[in-house]
């Protein structure tokens, strides 16, 4: 019997290695998987390449597995917010690797490591600092700049709802880039709030089918903020 | 001169948008944008965090924390609203099926060029979110801003200073004095003047040369 989920924590993160490229879902906070991230910071594995749309805000989460030493670089969209000062402090004293990339560049570039596209152009970035040393190629008179597919060892997603086939439902604006992400890693750990038999979950409203999840793990966690 | 305040400015964008448009505002006077269409008048709403429908922002007491916009404020979703990943998200706006993009900036060009994510190649801590996306993907980019910086330099230039978020995709500008146009081969054409603005005063606060109509 296929049953993607587990039961601890420790259990969720097994076999992590130092060095990882680790995916972590959300927008903000919202489909942020917090306690995958406490989890990870529990588990140890450092020396670790980031992928977000955000750098961490506050001392938790993502923030402070950056405080405590363990990222290495943080590939990102938007790394300054509010509270965004961790992040800062590191990348100023040279000790935070940062590779900026577009937001919709990061999300295809995930979508195409999960669709087997190793490369593939895009019109975002041409023309700007972000698409110097890269290859660039006409089409039908408009120039495009070339990227690569993002792979990552291991995601971290939040979703919604889960089966034991690993079949995820999300909720509201928590989608973002879970779903991309889960395609994109070898390892897929999904948190959810709520569990459902085989079968609950209406096919036609299974959001990312659980063949891009290896693992699952259910945690209360409530809203994504207050 | 001090021609339109925010809100006007706003208002004057949201003026220009018709029906069955897909819109994505960006942060800061283009969020504003939203409030000011006709409730009668459908404009949908994109934000980038996969959103379509996006409605105004909920009473205080009414928040769903599972519903943000891309600058991370809780909004609405109007009937008819939609979800979808960040992949779809930007597909809309990187295959051309947004309608129009609004967003700031700190300097245009008057070949359309846009700079509004860094001040400087070697900014402390760069940021560019979706915003190189949105400029080389919407079918439209309309940008909103003053007409000048703080200490009263031009923002609308012959030639960007800044590093860029896009070259030539800036088709028209809303300042606080001005609604101008960005005409290949032509440049800043000015369509509107705020009240007790003239050309030549225009012209005086603007880093390029200015036709009219």
């Amino acid at each position: 019997m296929i049953d993607k989920i587990v039961q601890s924590m420790a259990d969720a993160m097994a076999g992590i290695r130092d060095g990882a490229t680790v995916l972590i879902g959300g927008f903000g906070a919202v489909g942020q998987p917090d306690s995958l991230i406490e989890g990870l910071i529990e588990q140890g594995a450092k020396d670790l390449v980031c992928v977000a749309n955000n750098a961490g805000s506050g001392e938790t989460g993502l923030a402070l597995l950056m405080k405590l030493g363990r990222v290495r670089k943080i590939i990102c969209s938007f790394p300054r917010s509010a509270g965004s000062t961790v992040f800062e402090e590191l990348y100023r004293a040279g000790r935070l690797e940062l590779e900026i990339v577009p937001q919709g560049t990061l999300a295809e570039r995930m979508r195409a490591a999960g669709a087997g596209i190793p490369a593939f152009y895009t019109p975002t970035s041409v023309g700007t600092i972000l698409a110097h040393g890269k290859d660039t190629r006409e089409f039908d008179g408009r120039t495009y700049v070339l990227e690569q597919a993002l792979r990552g060892d291991v995601a971290l997603v939040e979703g919604w709802e889960a089966d034991r086939w690993g079949n995820l439902t999300y909720r509201e604006s928590g989608r973002n880039f879970n779903p991309v992400m889960a395609m994109a890693a070898d390892l897929t750990i999904a948190q959810v709030q709520h569990l459902r038999e085989l079968g609950e979950l209406v096919p036609d409203h299974i959001h990312t089918p659980g063949i891009f999840v290896q693992r699952v793990i259910r945690v209360d966690r409530g809203a994504p903020w207050a | 001169m001090q021609g339109f305040n925010r809100i006007q400015m706003a208002a004057r964008v949201a003026q220009d948008i018709p029906e069955g448009w897909f819109v994505n505002l960006g942060i800061g006077i283009p969020t504003m944008v939203a409030d000011h269409v006709p409730a009668e008048r459908e404009v949908i709403l994109h934000s980038e965090n996969g959103i379509l429908g996006m409605g105004p922002a909920p009473a205080a007491d009414q928040v769903d924390p599972w519903l943000i916009n891309a600058g991370k404020q809780p909004v609405t979703l109007r009937s008819g609203g939609s979800f979808f990943h960040h992949a779809d998200s930007f597909a809309m706006i990187r295959g051309g099926h947004i309608d129009l993009c609004v967003l700031g900036a700190f300097e245009v060009a008057e070949n359309g060029d846009i700079a509004n994510w860094a001040t400087s190649e070697n900014d402390s801590a760069p940021a560019v979110g979706g915003a190189m996306d949105l400029a080389a993907g919407a079918k439209r980019l309309w940008v909103v801003m003053e007409h000048t910086t703080k200490d009263g330099r031009p923002k609308l230039v012959s030639r960007c200073a800044y590093p860029l978020t896009a070259p030539g995709a800036v088709s028209r500008v809303y300042t606080n004095l001005a609604v101008l146009d960005v005409v290949p081969e032509k440049g800043f054409v000015v369509r509107d003047l705020a009240p007790g603005v003239t050309l030549e005063q225009l012209q005086a606060v603007t880093g390029a040369a200015l036709s009219s109509n």
